[in-house]
């Protein structure tokens, strides 16, 4: 654990329930995570049984908690200091660090050991290097050192489409390169976003997020370019011949709200447009999504 | 009494570990197997 560390009473193994194990593996986080992951596996050309798909999707879904868990048993000094994290099992006393450690690296380990064994060693390698770019990129040396720590950072939550695409096809792509990019440049606007109604919490804990660092105006620019800069990225499955004209019209439009609520924030000396935005990113990333796989269903029987 | 109660609360919440451990084993078991049949049916 890092210096300054919060002087916190912890749990012991027999304190923890079921339900905080199911929380250290970030529920909410992973819905995401699957959807994403599903889009790149129906994107992709070439066939997967059912069954491998459905150990595929747990692996994804598996390997994204794991990394979640280590990344609690990390940063349980900082979790203890921010209202949005400090009810969290471990600092909120309910579980023993090692506890949640252990239960992350055994997972994590699982996940990308089934995914081996029962799919393929490529999407194996890509689950392995998303977790691991989690951990030790993100949560280790990004987080509390520079405020582009959820710009560079953002690629561990944009693997799960190449990770699926590589499920089905054994292999990586420009097209599964798109949909990376996609998540990767719609990751600042989403996490900036909520940065803003949240800096207090950051600034107490002591992570330099973009708004406790370079202030509220430099963050509310950087949104607007991200956006503006996710447009021509979000067609990019257009362009590459892997989506139709309905998922270039219907990502366009969805970028251009996204550009709105983003000009929104701009003018907003409060923070109703920011918590606005921040629902609205999770909104758009589902319904991109859902266009990509909307766009592979057959209309005609 | 409360140290009853704790106690009891205690083994609750073992309880409930303890049984979700076995259906997670369960299932790797369950899991496993249908790994061997797909793969083998493939081939």
């Amino acid at each position: 654990m890092p210096d300054g560390a919060v002087h916190t009473r912890y749990g012991s193994p027999a304190d923890s329930s079921v339900g905080d194990f199911v929380a250290l593996l970030k529920p909410r986080v992973m819905s995401l995570v699957v959807f994403t992951g599903v889009a790149g596996m129906l994107t992709a050309p070439g066939e997967l049984h059912p069954v491998l798909a459905a150990i595929a999707i747990a692996c994804i879904a598996v390997g994204a908690g794991a990394a979640g868990a280590i990344n609690m048993w990390y940063d349980r000094d900082i979790d203890a200091l921010m209202t949005r994290t400090r009810e969290r099992p471990i600092p909120a006393g309910r579980m023993d660090p090692a506890e949640a450690l252990a239960f992350g690296v055994v997972l994590s380990i699982a996940s990308v050991t089934v995914m081996a064994l029962a799919v393929n060693f490529a999407a194996a390698a890509l689950l392995a290097l998303s977790i691991a770019f989690y951990v030790f990129v993100y949560t280790v040396w990004l987080k509390r050192r520079t405020p582009q720590n959820i710009v560079i950072g953002g690629a561990a939550g944009a693997f799960p489409p190449m990770i699926g695409w590589a499920a089905v096809s054994g292999d990586v792509s420009l097209a599964s390169l798109a949909m990376f990019a996609i998540i990767f440049m719609w990751t600042p606007p989403h996490f900036w976003a909520l940065a803003l109604f949240r800096s207090g919490d950051y600034a107490r804990a002591g992570v330099p997020m973009l708004p406790v660092v370079s202030g509220v105006t430099e963050t509310k620019r950087q949104i607007l370019f991200y956006s503006l800069a996710l447009l021509p990225v979000s067609l990019l499955p257009y362009a590459l011949g892997v989506a139709d004209a309905i998922y270039a019209v219907g990502s366009a439009l969805l970028g251009l709200l996204l550009v709105a609520g983003a000009v929104a924030v701009w003018r907003d000396s409060g923070e109703v447009a920011a918590k606005r935005l921040f629902g609205y990113s999770i909104v758009y990333l589902f319904l991109v999504f859902a266009l990509l796989i909307l766009d592979r269903v057959p209309l005609e029987p | 009494m409360s140290a009853n109660v704790m106690t009891d609360e205690l083994n609750k919440r073992r309880r409930a570990k303890n049984l979700a451990l076995g259906l997670v084993i369960g299932g790797l078991c369950l899991l496993f197997y249908l790994i061997t049949i797909v793969r083998m049916g493939a081939e």
